[in-house]
């Protein structure tokens, strides 16, 4: 069977560009997604993520170039895609002064439930997500995870074909996180085409099946997250001694053993190296503790999104907000 | 762990779910979004301050004020300056919906509904629709108590319900201009001087508080074409029981242009934002 080109790609995008006077906020990007798949966006504050979405949702009109999702023309054919397509905002796309419920009911009378359809329907989906206690209460008192579950609530109370997400989990803590990243999970499993932006390599690398990084307004690297992630190295090895004298053996053993450079930390205690094979940190473990060097942290990083960008850009990203590691101590 | 086994389950089954309704008709959007409103006042009572307080506080005060001084009685004086007065709270409170609207609309809230394959006016219109509703509270209130003073209207209820059926009418084509403003104007600070800039000396610089006839020529002839006064006439008429119907016509003309105008300029400012 043959497939036309709008049958394959839920998102194709090309030379999009936006520019808010001399601000080249999205600058020529060409983008491809599959349908069924998790597309992550990936870059730091003011890459031009939220830009790319809100033309894709409609919401913004492109200064030049094209973008169809599912086939049709973000501007001649918007209905069409507004149609198919649900948007959960960086910024909370609720109304904050109604309750979980109230929210979801307007929803759906909106997308031509009956009241009473609507209300089962948000109740379903509020008890799926664990919001039922928190029904009647105003969005304005709840969590920042409540609040990110009910935006992906309100945004499949009709199941659309493409679900945007913008920075679904920046903010929330751990568990809140991963509930959201099943959530994300089963959204695809039922079929939905997901399209996420992050901050966080590390969740790119867990959902999606193709990364696209961006940088002022740029495509920079795009590919697998394996592929992104070989172009960078495995990660960071952050160790951390019981006692400073012991560090400058530590630091020489190490460096022996993972046959790459160490560098010491403004911490007294801690050593970090870049690592490209993981087989070596297994080694650089047995040989400090053969040593007998008592270490407090071993562990192995992923390679923050800054080193990320030191390796594809040459130069540290621009974000203002630290990028933290995401291993715990071993 | 079986929790949130479970919890996945009932995404899951959540998710098969795919039924998809019709498209919601223009209607029912609309008063969806009337909905919204009205829930908004359900949580925030207090915003039907300006409604509740503002006619009693006019009518007291320009009643007792002016009364001894321009018609020698309070009691005359309020049997002509009522519908003047309801006239002016009514189009004053009118600037509300512009400040509601341009806070609103900053909220994320609007992204979701401007990507809802909806007919996007309903929006605006639902949020109006409301408006009238609250200004016919005002209304309301405002003729109790002036029956509670001694008003009478010898147009008789007919006479008060197709005054007040003109004046909503004014009020709702009105607000459009103030929905234009608000997606224009960045502040609530900058709208609010605009809208006051505009409503003042129209509301004023009528016959809401004295017969034109008392004026300067140069300034009768402003307020004798002043919407204001034309809307006052027709208000004025109807309650005294002798209808102006050249002052209706001109109001009803004013009115429709003044929604012509506006609307598509609002919906067009809307859709750019
Ligand atoms: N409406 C606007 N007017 C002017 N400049 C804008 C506007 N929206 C975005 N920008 C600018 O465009 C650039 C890209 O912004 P955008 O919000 O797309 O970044 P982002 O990748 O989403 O960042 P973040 O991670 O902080 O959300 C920024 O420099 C921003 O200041
Ligand atoms: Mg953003």
């Amino acid at each position: 069977m043959k497939e036309k080109n709008e049958d394959t790609w839920a998102i194709e995008t090309t030379d999009l560009v936006k520019h808010f006077g001399d601000n080249r906020a999205v600058d020529g990007v060409n983008l491809k997604v599959k349908k069924g798949s998790i597309y992550g966006v990936l870059g730091p504050n003011g890459a031009g993520k939220t830009t790319a979405i809100r033309m894709l949702t409609t919401l913004l009109k492109p200064d030049a170039g094209t973008a169809n999702v599912l086939g049709f023309d973000v501007i001649k054919d918007a209905n069409q895609v507004k149609q198919r397509i649900s948007l959960t905002g960086q910024f909370a796309s609720l109304d904050e002064d109604l309750s979980g419920l109230e929210n979801m009911v307007m929803i759906g009378r909106l997308l031509g439930f009956s009241r009473k359809e609507a209300k089962q329907r948000g109740m379903e989906l509020l008890m799926a997500f664990g919001l039922q206690d928190a029904a009647k209460r105003q969005v304005k008192n709840y969590s920042g995870g409540m609040r990110r579950r009910l935006d992906i609530a309100a945004s499949i109370i009709v199941s659309p074909e493409i679900l945007f997400l913008d920075e679904p989990t920046t903010g929330l803590d751990p568990r809140s996180r991963n509930q959201v990243w099943d959530i994300i999970r089963l959204l695809v499993d039922a079929g939905t085409t997901v399209l996420l932006t992050t901050q966080y390599l590390d969740e790119a690398d867990q959902l999606a099946d193709r990364i696209a990084v961006i940088d002022h307004g740029e495509v920079i690297a795009e590919g697998t997250s394996s592929e992104l992630k070989a172009s960078v190295g495995s990660g960071k090895l952050h160790v951390r001694v019981l006692n400073p004298d012991m560090r400058d053996r530590a630091a020489e053993i190490l460096k022996e053993s993972i046959e790459a450079d160490v560098h010491l930390a403004s911490d007294p205690l801690v050593i970090t190296a870049q690592v490209s094979d993981h087989s070596r940190v297994a080694r650089a473990l047995t040989a400090l503790e053969s040593a007998e060097i008592t270490m407090t942290d071993f562990s192995l990083g992923q390679p923050s999104l800054d080193e990320v960008f030191l390796t594809l850009t040459g130069k540290p990203a621009e974000a203002e907000n630290e990028v933290e590691e995401v291993e715990e101590t071993a | 762990m079986s929790q949130s086994m479970n919890q996945n389950e009932a995404i899951k089954q959540a998710l098969s779910n795919h039924s998809r309704p019709k498209q919601a008709s223009a209607l029912s959007t609309c008063m969806t979004f009337s909905g919204r409103m009205l829930l908004k006042i359900k949580y925030v009572p207090e915003q039907l301050f300006d409604v509740t307080a503002f006619p009693v506080i006019y009518l007291l005060m320009f009643t007792y004020l002016f009364g001894g001084a321009i018609a020698g009685s309070t009691s005359a004086y309020l049997q002509f300056v009522l519908p003047g007065i309801l006239v002016m709270t009514v189009v004053m409170i009118t600037m509300y919906t512009g400040i509601e609207l341009n806070n609103d609309i900053k909220k994320g809230v609007f992204d979701r509904f401007r990507t809802l394959p909806i007919w996007s006016p309903s929006v605006l219109i639902g949020a109006l629709i409301v408006d009238v509703v609250r200004y016919s509270l005002a209304s309301t209130i405002m003729l109790i108590l002036g029956y509670a003073l001694g008003f009478r209207a010898d147009g008789g209820l007919l006479g008060i319900l197709l005054g007040l059926a003109t004046l909503l009418f004014f009020a709702f084509s009105i607000s459009w201009i103030w929905t234009s403003l608000s997606l224009v104007m960045r502040s609530e600070k900058s709208l609010m001087a605009a809208s006051m800039a505009i409503l003042f000396p129209i509301t004023f610089v009528s016959n809401v508080f004295v017969a034109p006839e008392t004026m300067p020529s140069w300034l009768e002839s402003f307020v004798n074409v002043n919407p204001i006064s034309l809307l006052v006439d027709t208000v004025r008429g109807f309650m005294d029981g002798t209808p102006d119907y050249t002052a209706l016509i001109w109001v009803v003309v004013v009115s429709v242009l003044l929604i012509a105008i506006f609307s598509p300029l609002t919906m067009y400012l809307y859709k750019k934002k």
